[in-house]
């Protein structure tokens, strides 16, 4: 069984009495260890896609199975479990607590799994070493960088070992050469067995994913693997129909669900 | 564990912004204070007043003339009265009575020399005074039976007396006025100093035959009697036996009320401290809304807050976090608020309290703040903590996690 099973998602908002469909039925599923990138423009659907994947949402219709639960019949506290030891979100605006040290940071996901005082320094001690800030324990997010608060929110997203790392433009407040170490950092936790999913609209982050899903006005305009070295040119996806058949036909085994 | 987490992470963000934590718990600290400066004061004044009237014993009783005011127009009264041919009929009559005085009080100035002053009382009593009331002569003697059998014109002073009318060191033969009487001074009371503002010292004692030679005919109709009874135990007996005696004195029949009032050294107290719970409870009433008007201060710095963590409280919710832990974390937020006020104003309280005691004239105890008082500050202010935190803290606990991490 996939990690992901996502089948004839549907998300439905009422804007004053105009229902804006911003998921249409989409259907698609993520195997664990997989480095996906969710691309498309603003209003495709890619931040209703991310939220329904990190649990923050649930959807309108369809299934969205994460581990084999179905996530759209969980309750708030369930769902709250869920995000705490299942999704680890690293978000474009960092989200750190103010004027609060990186270990505390790090350890918050602990706190509210309920592990002791103790456990909690010790395995975020380890997840900042892991991004490489052994030497900023004891930092407060105010005087980190915008690179080092980053990687301490990916520190914070990775220390309940979570079953997905969610990315949403996570190099959107960097500059180039931060975006680049950040991305390296990415490739670095894919190699070492994460599930990376990507939600982006820079070809220049999504080219470091291993396959690439675009979104256009709610539904999956395109689903396309890349080679395990990606090159580094801008992917325009395939041009014919007969290829993105091919390619949905490798990928998409619950197209027909 | 989660408990400890929130109480650091509220004592973080009031530390975080401590102007505003300190202006919003003003309130509860003014509220908490002058509820325990109140307590402590009112404790101090009970416990004087219990010491003060506990020097003179659970035997110790009043009878004093009552003028019915249940008359109706038109109905011709008799003259209320209270002799001491009454009193001398209790100490004859009544079993249990050792010792009874009368008293007669008048508002006569006193002179010596070119001094003049005005005492609090010029009282007409008799020898049994001193054991009657508790009081005992300091230097000289008190007057004797002789002195009021024979209508003496003797006196016998209080201290302030002494030291207004600069009797000196030894005042004892020295003639002094009271009105127009001359009289010798045989004798000084005891110091007994100041209490609820009145002098204690202040005061002459006359034969109380002469006295109502002095304060004219109608003065001994309506006399006070002051009396002990022989033992603790017979106190409710003797009164009764007085209350008996002298309604048949008075040819009071069935259906009429009493014309005296017997008043007990401890219904005295009773009433006294029910006097001073009843002002406690009034100012506490009065102070209780400063301490709600500091919990809707609370309330409202508590919304202030929620508004401004909206993304912080989206991004607990994204980590894991449960809609009880985001309503305990403000919770608890607004009761250490609440709570930090209580203990400064406990300590204001305690020091405004003592400061109090300290000013005021007299033996005044020192401030005594009780346990429940604390207790119930405590409880009072965690109280508006929960009543008005839980409203923040609940709007912060429905928050959307992705509304509130797109809060700008």
């Amino acid at each position: 069984m996939a990690l992901i099973d996502v089948v004839g998602v549907r998300k439905t908002y009422d804007m004053g009495g105009d229902l804006v469909h911003a998921l249409d039925g989409v259907d698609m599923s993520i195997e664990a260890g997989e480095y996906v990138a969710i691309m498309g423009a603003s209003g495709s659907g890619k931040s209703t896609m991310m939220n329904l994947l990190g649990c923050l949402d649930t959807p309108s219709s369809g299934h969205y199975l994460l581990d084999g639960v179905a996530v759209e019949t969980l309750d708030d506290q369930e769902l709250a479990r869920i995000r705490n030891r299942k999704i680890g979100i690293v978000f474009q605006s960092f989200n750190l607590l103010a004027r609060t040290s990186a270990l505390k940071n790090v350890e918050l996901p602990l706190v509210y799994a309920g592990r002791p005082r103790r456990e909690r320094r010790d395995l975020a001690i380890r997840a900042l070493e892991r991004v490489g800030l052994g030497d900023r324990l004891e930092h407060r997010s105010n005087e980190l960088s915008g690179g080092q608060r980053q990687r301490v929110a990916i520190a914070r997203a990775l220390v309940n070992e979570p079953s997905i790392l969610l990315a949403d433009e996570p190099t959107g407040n960097l500059d180039s050469r931060t975006s680049e170490e950040i991305m390296a950092l990415f490739d670095e936790l894919h190699g070492a067995g994460n599930t990376i999913i990507l939600v982006t609209h820079e070809d220049e982050v999504a080219s470091h994913a291993h396959r690439v899903i675009t979104l256009r006005d709610g539904s999956i305009l395109e689903d396309r693997r890349r080679s395990p070295v990606p090159p580094r040119i801008s992917a325009l996806g395939p041009t014919t129909p007969e290829d993105r058949a091919e390619l949905l036909g490798a990928v998409s085994p619950s197209e027909a669900g | 564990m989660l408990f400890f987490d929130n109480l650091l992470t509220a004592f973080e963000s009031l530390r975080t912004n401590l102007m505003r934590s300190m202006l919003t718990t003003l309130g509860i600290i003014i509220g908490t204070a002058a509820v325990i400066a109140v307590v402590s004061i009112v404790q101090g004044l009970q416990y004087l007043i219990s010491t003060q009237l506990q020097g003179v014993g659970a035997t110790y009783m009043i009878v004093v003339p009552k003028i019915n005011q249940n008359q109706g127009a038109g109905v011709v009264t008799r003259q209320v009265k209270l002799t001491w041919d009454d009193g001398q009929a209790i100490l004859e009559r009544v079993p249990g009575v050792d010792m009874i005085t009368p008293l007669v009080a008048g508002p006569l100035a006193t002179k010596y020399r070119d001094r003049q002053h005005q005492p609090d009382f010029v009282l007409g009593v008799n020898e049994d005074y001193p054991d009657v009331n508790n009081h005992t002569v300091d230097t000289g003697r008190f007057l004797s039976r002789l002195d009021v059998e024979r209508r003496r014109k003797v006196a016998v002073v209080g201290t302030k007396v002494v030291e207004e009318l600069r009797l000196g060191s030894d005042p004892i033969g020295k003639e002094i006025y009271v009105g127009n009487l001359p009289v010798t001074v045989v004798g000084v009371m005891e110091e007994r100093g100041q209490f609820l503002g009145s002098d204690n010292d202040n005061f002459v004692f006359i034969p109380f035959d002469t006295a109502l030679a002095v304060f004219g005919r109608h003065a001994g109709d309506q006399v006070q009697l002051r009396l002990q009874a022989s033992s603790a135990e017979i106190t409710s007996q003797v009164k009764e036996g007085v209350q008996q005696l002298l309604r048949r004195r008075h040819n009071l029949s069935e259906d009429q009320e009493d014309d005296f009032q017997i008043i007990l050294q401890d219904e005295l107290l009773d009433s006294v401290s029910s006097i001073l719970g009843g002002v406690t409870a009034v100012i506490g009433a009065v102070v209780s809304v400063a301490l709600v008007v500091g919990g809707i201060g609370i309330m409202n710095i508590m919304l202030v807050s929620v508004t401004e963590r909206t993304r912080e409280i989206g991004l607990r919710k994204s980590v894991g976090a449960r809609r009880q832990d985001i309503l305990m974390q403000f919770l608890i937020e607004a009761i250490t608020l609440s709570l930090i006020g209580g203990v400064i104003g406990l300590g204001l309280g305690y020091g405004i309290g003592a400061l109090v005691s300290s000013l005021l004239p007299g033996d005044w105890p020192p401030a005594h703040v009780p346990m429940w008082a604390v207790a119930l500050a405590f409880g009072f202010c965690s109280l508006v903590g929960v009543v008005f935190g839980i409203y923040p803290a609940s709007k912060a606990a429905r928050l959307d996690p992705i509304d509130a991490l797109r809060y700008e």
